[in-house]
């Protein structure tokens, strides 16, 4: 058995979980030899370890859920869900987010050095699934000697997450809030994230990912990836909302490819302002990630036939009216499956214009769901 | 009786009709406070539909199981026997397909508590015959043209439609409108006159459900995969 050391790396101003010889076997039957997760925590764990909570990040993500981030110089992006007196309240509860593996904030991702041959990964980076990323999260989660999470919080990919961690280790958690997501990815989806990373692989500067060697980056790949990926996480009208026809710093329009409209000028600065956070790479692999989880047709076998005991666990899917990346008729088949075997499930749709994104802005019944589901719950477990 | 002490006095009478450590579901269970009652005086398991977004959103803040969702199309979902008691209280009046909505009650529950406002009241037949129009009353407050009740029956057309569909009634419960309660199938002639609100517990003849014991758990269901 392999130790679990567990450092504070200052400049990422976060914990990291360090596993030598740990030979983490993949999903694809690759392994890694030495595993780093990099996390942070909020909040305490109570004397009983009841009430860990693990957020789980979208896409693109990190461990930073609140409170600084510095690789942006900015708040966490759930602080306004996450934090004192906030609705997931780490005065009450033991918050843990960690980078997903693949990953470019700190955990063995694309970006960091293979110890077995001292270079970079790059495109020699195994492929990873959801599942490779919840094995490495329940690894973390034993070196915390947390026997039982009390819930497993996450939105999009976080959801997906979520979801997998109550097929695969559901005598592990108490409940699981999935929020925007769904049991596969869509050929729509798929589509979507294909035209991404061809973005980012036809940049000249890409070199099959070995872009580091060069000391570049295929900036303009990623940025136009992530300026399609933002068209769909927004909304028609949210977007006609925002922004309308209505023309950038100036009266008329030029006749010519600049941005003459705010909502180009918005994705272009979408798009500039991801390629400083993150790593294309680490884009490729995630997304791929995503396109690969599929539990469309097993989901209810593996729930009703499951090794370890799941009917404890308590279930909140949740919807967004506007999401067309992963709209309402996706979650309603986890309800459904899960209401066909009698599991304890509840479900809302949230009404909103916002799109996908709903989830991290500003939606106060989603708030008071979250707030109040875990609540009520953790007092019905602590009684 | 107003509206709400009559629901009140409903779910009184209906905790009276279930049995201790069951399993519920409720159909338009509002924020939960029906699901409360029976969690906390009959320690029973409870799961919940609802279809106002608001409702739904509060009764799953306290840590109900529950549903946001439509009961005539998402009732489908759940298997067969999945309950023991499934309770739909005043809103059958306003389902499109009554008939169907019964049959799938008593398909997931082995037994349904149904109640409704019985239109063969003496005060809405007194209405619609003296005045000539659409009776509006405590128990059915709308006008005609805004109302959710779309469906109107009397007791007697109720106790055809079980009959026809080979439901037994197990037990059932009247109220005047002053909230006197009596035993509906022991009562006398005018029991559709004086009825104002009544409360069935119904049950399929003859059904037996298929419990196949497992090494693991009991699969509770009319079919199960045989691997």
């Amino acid at each position: 058995m392999s130790d679990i050391k567990i450092k504070t790396d200052n400049t990422l101003e976060c914990s990291v979980a360090i596993i030598n010889n740990a030979n983490f076997s993949l999903e694809s039957g690759e392994k890694i030899k030495n595993l780093k997760i990099a996390f942070k925590t909020f909040g305490k764990l109570n004397s009983k370890k009841t009430n860990a909570i693990l957020v789980c990040h979208a896409l693109t993500g990190d461990q930073y859920v609140t409170g600084h981030n510095p690789i942006t110089g900015k708040d966490g992006w759930w602080s306004r869900m996450v934090g004192p007196n906030k609705p997931i309240d780490t005065n009450k509860f033991f918050v843990i987010c960690s980078n997903v593996i693949g990953g470019c904030a700190g955990s063995t991702g694309p970006k960091e050095i293979n110890e077995e041959n001292k270079s970079i990964y790059g495109g020699d980076f195994p492929s990873v699934t959801i599942k490779d990323m919840v094995k490495a999260q329940s690894i973390l989660i034993d070196g915390l000697n947390i026997t039982k999470l009390f819930s497993v919080v996450g939105g999009s990919m976080g959801a997906m997450q979520a979801l997998q961690w109550s097929i695969d280790f559901p005598e592990k958690i108490s409940n699981i809030i999935h929020i925007a997501g769904a049991l596969k990815h869509s050929a729509q989806n798929i589509a979507f994230h294909e035209v991404g990373r061809q973005a980012i692989m036809s940049d000249p500067v890409w070199k099959k990912g070995r872009y580091f060697n060069y000391n570049e980056r295929p900036e303009r790949g990623l940025s136009v990836a992530r300026m399609i990926a933002h068209i769909t996480y927004l909304s028609e009208d949210a977007m006609h909302r925002k922004f309308g026809r209505k023309l950038q710093s100036r009266d008329i329009i030029s006749f010519g490819f600049d941005a003459d409209f705010q909502v180009e000028s918005y994705l272009r600065y979408q798009g500039k302002s991801f390629v400083d956070r993150f790593d294309a790479n680490s884009y490729l692999y995630l997304t791929r990630a995503m396109d690969y989880f599929d539990y469309d047709e097993k989901f209810k076998r593996k729930i009703e036939f499951s090794q370890n005991p799941n009917n404890h666990i308590k279930y909140l899917i949740v919807s967004f009216s506007s999401d067309w990346l992963f709209p309402t008729q996706e979650s309603k088949i986890i309800v459904n499956d899960l209401n066909n075997l009698s599991r304890k499930v509840s479900f809302l749709e949230i009404e909103t214009d916002k799109g996908h994104d709903s989830f991290l802005l500003d939606e106060p019944q989603l708030d008071n769901l979250i707030n109040g589901f875990l609540l009520s719950n953790f007092e019905e477990i602590n009684e | 009786m107003n509206r709400i002490s009559s629901i009140r006095k409903d779910w009184k009478l209906i905790e009276t009709l279930i049995d201790e450590n069951r399993s519920i579901l409720d159909i338009g269970c509002g924020d939960g406070m029906l699901m409360e009652q029976l969690e906390k005086n009959l320690n029973a398991t409870t799961h919940g539909i609802e279809l106002d977004r608001d409702l739904a959103s509060k009764a799953i803040a306290k840590g109900f199981n529950v549903i946001h969702g439509d009961a005539e199309l998402d009732l489908s979902q759940y298997s067969n026997n999945s309950f023991d008691y499934v309770i739909l209280s005043q809103t059958l009046q306003a389902m499109m397909k009554p008939k169907e909505i019964l049959s799938e009650l008593l398909r997931i529950g082995s037994k349904a508590i149904v109640s409704f406002p019985n239109f063969g009241h003496w005060k809405i037949r007194f209405q619609l015959l003296v005045s000539g129009r659409m009776p509006v009353t405590e128990s059915l407050p709308y006008t005609w043209y805004d109302t959710p009740n779309i469906h109107f029956f009397t007791i007697k057309d109720f106790l055809k439609l079980c009959s026809d569909m080979n439901i037994i009634v197990e037990k059932s419960i009247g109220l005047t409108s002053r909230g006197k309660q009596f035993d509906i199938s022991e009562s006398f002639a005018g029991v559709n006159f004086f009825t104002h609100e009544a409360i069935f517990l119904l049950s399929y003849k003859n059904f037996e459900p298929i419990k196949i014991k497992s090494t693991k758990e009991i699969f509770n269901k009319n079919s199960v995969i045989v691997s």
